[in-house]
């Protein structure tokens, strides 16, 4: 057990005649950055649910850090764990550094850390306001402060970066960067996958209740083996030049637009097509290799 | 997994308790307690056809009959969203992944209100004790601080029920109206029901225990509390001859009132760890 931190075998829940996850198998290793992918409704949130202890599981185990979750000493793993709830919901009457404090009481947390964290997602001025006058984005950072009380191990964090924007985000994965530095396991879901595929160690895909692929980012572009494009600058003729030097290679199509060419080729065509390229010499000014998106590799597996 | 943490207890009912004091429900409350109570103090005889303070009996008597309105419905305002009220908002499951169990949440809950409930009570009520406290004797104070204890149970029977509501309710609608459906039945039909089988049997089968199944109902036993142990008044009412020895004692009807504490905050402990 000692190799992983999250552990699931055969996860299933069915909520009457639906079932919302179907034999979900994961296996998340300590200090790891974790991406779990789907569009809304494929069973992320209920997955997270069942691993945080909050709803039953229909049939299969759950383990956090090598305890089960149904276990009589799973309450005192919970202070391990830390968790940012899709739209958190907190107190309204209560200031953001009363809500700190009380959370931290219940974790048994030292008060007098609730401030520090309050500065590190940027509420410093606001903790003497009340949490009714809080913008989304301030609710979402209050709520990340909360998951990070007593120095977690462990943090589930279901769409974290809902209603911030782009400069909060990118203090936010500054943030997890840091925590993993540290040491600490995230599991962050998210439908925004541009967001999170350069910044997570391995992702799943999940639809309809199913994990459809696990890995890195590059291995599960690989495995879909989805054609890459090749973005080409240059000079007069450059169409032409390269047509010719791309001759009997397995090409999906060449574009024009502006004086950039698109070429979309297979992957195995890449290290071909690029020492042909580089026998044109002068006639290119630039080149860039772009690989598939998230999003092409995710409706990939979903297709 | 029968180990309790009083701490976490502690915790959700000090956050419970400080707001109420801050968003002034507990000033609100301990007004209306007051005004009441003065007001029948002072009222309560005017249809004998005097006003001013009379003898403590017939004024706690008369509280007697406002308390078993206006406490019930109280405490299941206070508590039917005690749980689906988080639930609903979406704070609940936050507060689940916390180091804390089903079981510490629901007391800390319960501890909470009802310590609110009880400060308006006191406060309230013991205002009114503290303006009329010189034209009592110490037995009637005595029985005027009887008066509030049992008020302050009755507002934890209700509580207790209120927070079972607020278990088993999917949401805040249906619990709201199930605490109304509760006060009704409890405050206003349970009696008429009893009457009405007591009428239609004539008295003939049974009548033998139904001062007992007064026990049923937490506002009856309220009112046995207090009206019973109240000699003018059992003689006022010429109600001492009909009712069963056993049942005028008050440590017997403190235990059914605890019961009625005890027993529906159980079933909303069990029906929360499901």
């Amino acid at each position: 057990m000692a190799s992983t931190i999250v552990e699931a075998r055969g996860v299933t829940k069915d909520f009457g005649s639906i079932q919302a996850v179907k034999g979900v198998d994961l296996s998340i290793a300590p200090g790891e950055l974790f991406g779990l992918i789907g569009h809304n409704g494929a069973g992320k949130s209920t997955l997270f649910k069942m691993m945080l202890g909050l709803i039953p599981l229909t049939s299969g185990q759950i383990h956090l850090d090598g305890e089960p979750i149904t276990g009589p000493r799973f309450c005192e793993t919970r202070r391990k764990i830390g968790y940012l709830p899709e739209n958190v919901v907190l107190y309204d009457n209560l200031t953001g550094l009363e809500t700190l404090y009380f959370f931290a009481d219940l974790k048994a947390v030292p008060r007098r850390e609730c401030a520090a964290l309050l500065d590190k997602v940027g509420l410093t001025e606001a903790a003497g306001r009340r949490v009714r006058e809080y913008s989304k984005g301030m609710r979402q950072r209050l709520g990340f402060a909360q998951a990070l009380l007593g120095t977690p191990r462990l943090l589930f964090l279901d769409e974290p970066t809902t209603g911030l924007d782009p400069g909060a985000i990118r203090d936010f994965y500054r943030i997890l960067r840091e925590l993993k530095g540290e040491g600490v396991t995230m599991v962050l879901t998210s439908h925004i996958l541009a967001e999170i595929q350069e910044r997570v160690d391995r992702l799943a895909i999940m639809e309809g209740g199913q994990i459809r692929a696990t890995g890195t980012v590059q291995a599960l572009r690989e495995a879909m083996n989805l054609p890459l494009t090749l973005e080409i600058a240059g000079g007069a003729g450059l169409r032409e030049e390269v047509s010719r030097a791309m001759e009997g290679l397995a090409i999906d199509s060449i574009e024009e637009s502006g004086n950039m060419l698109h070429i979309r080729l297979s992957r195995d065509a890449k290290m071909p097509a690029l020492t042909r390229l580089a026998t044109l010499g002068d006639t290119l000014r630039d080149l860039h290799v772009r690989e598939p998106s998230l999003e092409d590799v995710f409706f990939g597996y979903r297709a | 997994m029968f180990s309790i943490d009083f701490r976490q207890i502690g915790i959700v009912a000090g956050k419970e308790f400080w707001d109420r004091i801050r968003n002034r429900w507990v000033l609100a409350v301990s007004i209306v307690f007051t005004v009441f109570a003065l007001v029948i103090a002072y009222f309560g005889a005017a249809q004998q056809g005097a006003v001013g303070f009379r003898s403590i009996d017939v004024t706690i008597a008369s509280l007697v009959s406002l308390v078993i309105y206006l406490i019930p419905l109280i405490a299941l305002i206070l508590g039917f969203d005690a749980i689906v009220g988080e639930r609903e908002r979406g704070s609940l499951d936050l507060l689940l992944t916390l180091p804390i169990t089903r079981k510490e949440l629901i007391l800390g809950k319960y501890a909470g209100l009802a310590a609110a409930l009880a400060f308006s009570t006191i406060a309230g009520f013991g205002a009114v004790g503290v303006i009329l406290s010189p034209s009592l004797s110490p037995g009637a104070l005595f029985h005027y601080a009887g008066f509030m204890a049992s008020a302050i149970l009755l507002g934890f029977a209700f509580l207790s029920l209120a927070v079972m509501l607020s278990v088993f309710a999917a949401d805040r609608t249906r619990a709201s109206g199930l605490a109304i459906g509760t006060w009704f039945f409890f405050v206003l039909v349970f009696d008429l029901l009893l009457l009405g089988a007591l009428v239609v049997t004539a008295g003939d089968y049974g009548g033998a225990i139904f001062p007992y199944l007064l026990l049923l109902n937490p506002a009856d036993v309220f009112r046995v509390l207090n009206v019973f142990s109240l000699d003018e008044v059992r003689t006022l009412y010429g109600l001492a001859t009909v009712f069963p020895e056993a049942l005028s004692n008050p440590a017997t009807l403190g235990g059914v009132m605890l019961a009625w504490i005890v027993g529906p905050l159980a079933v909303a402990i069990w029906r929360f760890e499901r």
